[in-house]
């Protein structure tokens, strides 16, 4: 029973972690609370549901594929908000509140268009094949989200740390305009960077949807929450300090469930965050005494 | 249609006006010292809570139970504020944020708020000149604020916090005030909201709300204080504006936004670009 809890805690977290990844990820290197983030989680659930459901394409087309269409989305967010805010050398109350309204038009579309109930996956995929490893039992899509969530995780931090990209990344996180003076094309990686986010952002919500199997177009906002509060505990815009906060957000919620009740879920992971906040503002793997960002 | 059937069918929308246009002002007082605050959904969902249990549980004259719903949230504020203002910026929108998802969910558990269902039966004792009298009074108090050492303390700080405290301003205590006052504004608008609409739940206070009280004070502007009113207007009017789109509605809200923060970055009031857009008027009348 507790081996299964944890099996399921890090399923769960390592999704969170994927999601918080992304979001860290815009916040580090645009500088940008992108509240939007949660609109293209559901939107990359979407896609991937109509691909499969419309098209009868199997999953390991329609994976890509939505992740590509969430990356795009991302993408037009950038080219048609953030970069002109970037022009105008915006407060950061500005592009915050353009991501909410780009946040509430994708929910409402989606809502006009598909309708407002939950939908899910065709019924045949969850055949009940799983995987023994000793006394445990792992569903397979579990284990496959969970692969998949840390095979991209571990991927994103090795280009990040180890090649000329992830150098680039990182010195426009330090300083864009210095960057911009060592010839590093800041405005096209501004660009990829949002597109990889929102592609990670969206993986999440096909994973989400998969294995809730429930996809609805008001599921963006509470993971916005969730992601705010990962990121905030591990760190803002530390993309380690990400990963382990979502996890560490995922395990807590399961452990709750399991020995609190399922009222208080919710409430937990904000409540660490705001304890978090008022003992440790810097997140707890952040190194910088203050934040004046 | 005569007035009083005009009234009855419309008076809910034009006290959310007069309420809006109040929880505008609210965040317009933190903003004007420079602090992302998004706490001022929960302070209203405290004040209204506050309040509609003391007229509803313990009988509480109406004044009495605004007063005390005023004064709740600004304790709150004044508890949370001295480690919460340390932060600034996103980091402070962020954990104000996780503040008001942590009060929504503690009036889904508590019994004395009723759980889920929220309470009901609240008197509807807010007539209109309630929710007027309150509009005047803030912009009195907070016209008066403008022009006095701490309004020029708040610009001072909304400029540059750290030149505002080299020049001796207290900026702590300074900023504390903004957002323990701009709490017991919320916490006046609540309770009047909560005796008109009959019924309070804790959905009513949550994200969305902390978002559209942002949005109108942007939209509006916060150069000066008619620009929240506007905004608090015209964020309440909209809905019924826009009936005809039917489920694509919100989408439009979010156009707005997308499209106030792209090309009206100062809001709709913003003075100073009336004045130039008059002086160029008046060049060309005299040409």
């Amino acid at each position: 029973m507790l081996a299964q809890q944890i099996v399921n805690a890090i399923s769960l977290g390592s999704v969170y972690a994927l999601f918080a990844l992304g979001f860290t990820l815009v916040f580090g290197i645009l500088g940008v609370i992108n509240l939007s983030h949660g609109g293209i989680f559901m939107l990359g659930a979407y896609a991937a549901l109509l691909l499969i459901t419309w098209f009868d394409l199997p999953l390991w087309i329609a994976l890509p594929a939505a992740m590509v269409f969430s990356g795009l989305v991302g993408l037009l967010i950038d080219v048609l908000i953030l970069k002109r805010l970037r022009r105008r050398n915006a407060p950061h109350l500005m592009p915050m509140i353009a991501t909410i309204g780009a946040a509430i038009l994708m929910t409402s579309l989606t809502q006009g268009l598909f309708g407002s109930e939950a939908r899910r996956f065709p019924v045949e995929w969850f055949n009940d094949e799983t995987l023994k490893l000793g006394a445990v039992t792992i569903p397979l899509l579990q284990a496959g989200i969970t692969t998949l969530s840390l095979v991209l995780m571990v991927l994103m931090m090795w280009v990040l740390k180890r090649t000329r990209l992830g150098q680039a990344l990182r010195a426009m996180a330090e300083s864009p305009r210095a960057a911009a003076l060592l010839g590093i094309p800041v405005e096209r990686l501004f660009h990829l960077t949002s597109f990889i986010a929102a592609a990670l952002g969206g993986t999440a919500g096909i994973l989400i949807g998969l294995s809730f199997n429930a996809i609805s177009p008001f599921m963006g906002q509470p993971m916005l929450h969730k992601g705010i509060a990962a990121i905030i505990l591990g760190g803002l815009g530390d993309v380690r300090g990400a990963v382990l906060g979502g996890l560490f957000l995922g395990i807590t919620e399961v452990f709750a469930v399991t020995f609190l009740s399922s009222e208080y879920r919710d409430a937990l992971s904000f409540g660490l965050l705001f304890l978090m906040l008022l003992w440790r503002p810097q997140g707890l793997f952040g190194a910088s005494a203050t934040r004046s960002a | 249609m005569d007035w009083s059937s005009w009234w009855a069918t419309y008076s809910t929308l034009v006290l959310s006006i007069g309420v809006y246009g109040l929880m505008a002002l609210s965040i317009y007082l933190t903003l004007s010292c420079g602090l992302l605050s998004l706490a001022n959904a929960a302070f209203m969902g405290i004040g209204a809570y506050v309040s509609a249990v003391s007229t509803l549980q313990y009988s509480l004259s109406f004044p009495a139970a605004l007063l005390l719903g005023a004064f709740a949230p600004a304790g709150v504020a004044l508890i949370i504020g001295v480690p919460v203002l340390r932060l600034s910026g996103v980091y402070l929108a962020m954990a104000t944020l996780g503040f008001g998802e942590v009060i929504r969910v503690v009036a889904l558990n508590l019994e004395v708020t009723g759980g889920p269902l929220g309470l009901n039966g609240i008197p509807l004792l807010t007539e209109w000149w309630h929710v007027l009298l309150a509009v005047v009074l803030v912009l009195l108090l907070l016209q008066s604020l403008r022009h006095s050492r701490i309004g020029r303390a708040f610009e001072a700080i909304r400029e540059d916090e750290t030149a505002a405290r080299l020049m001796g301003i207290a900026t702590h205590r300074i900023k504390l005030l903004a957002f323990v006052l701009g709490a017991a504004i919320a916490g006046l608008a609540g309770g009047l909201n909560a005796h008109y609409t009959f019924t309070l739940s804790p959905g009513n206070f949550g994200f969305e709300n902390a978002v559209d009280i942002l949005t109108m004070a942007v939209l509006g502007g916060i150069q000066g204080l008619v620009g929240p009113l506007l905004g608090g207007a015209i964020i309440t009017l909209l809905p019924e504006l826009l009936r005809g789109l039917q489920e694509f509605r919100m989408a439009a809200n979010g156009v707005i936004l997308i499209a106030v923060v792209l090309f009206l970055p100062h809001g709709i009031w913003d003075p100073r670009r009336l004045r130039r857009w008059l002086k160029k008027r008046s060049k060309h009348a005299d040409a």
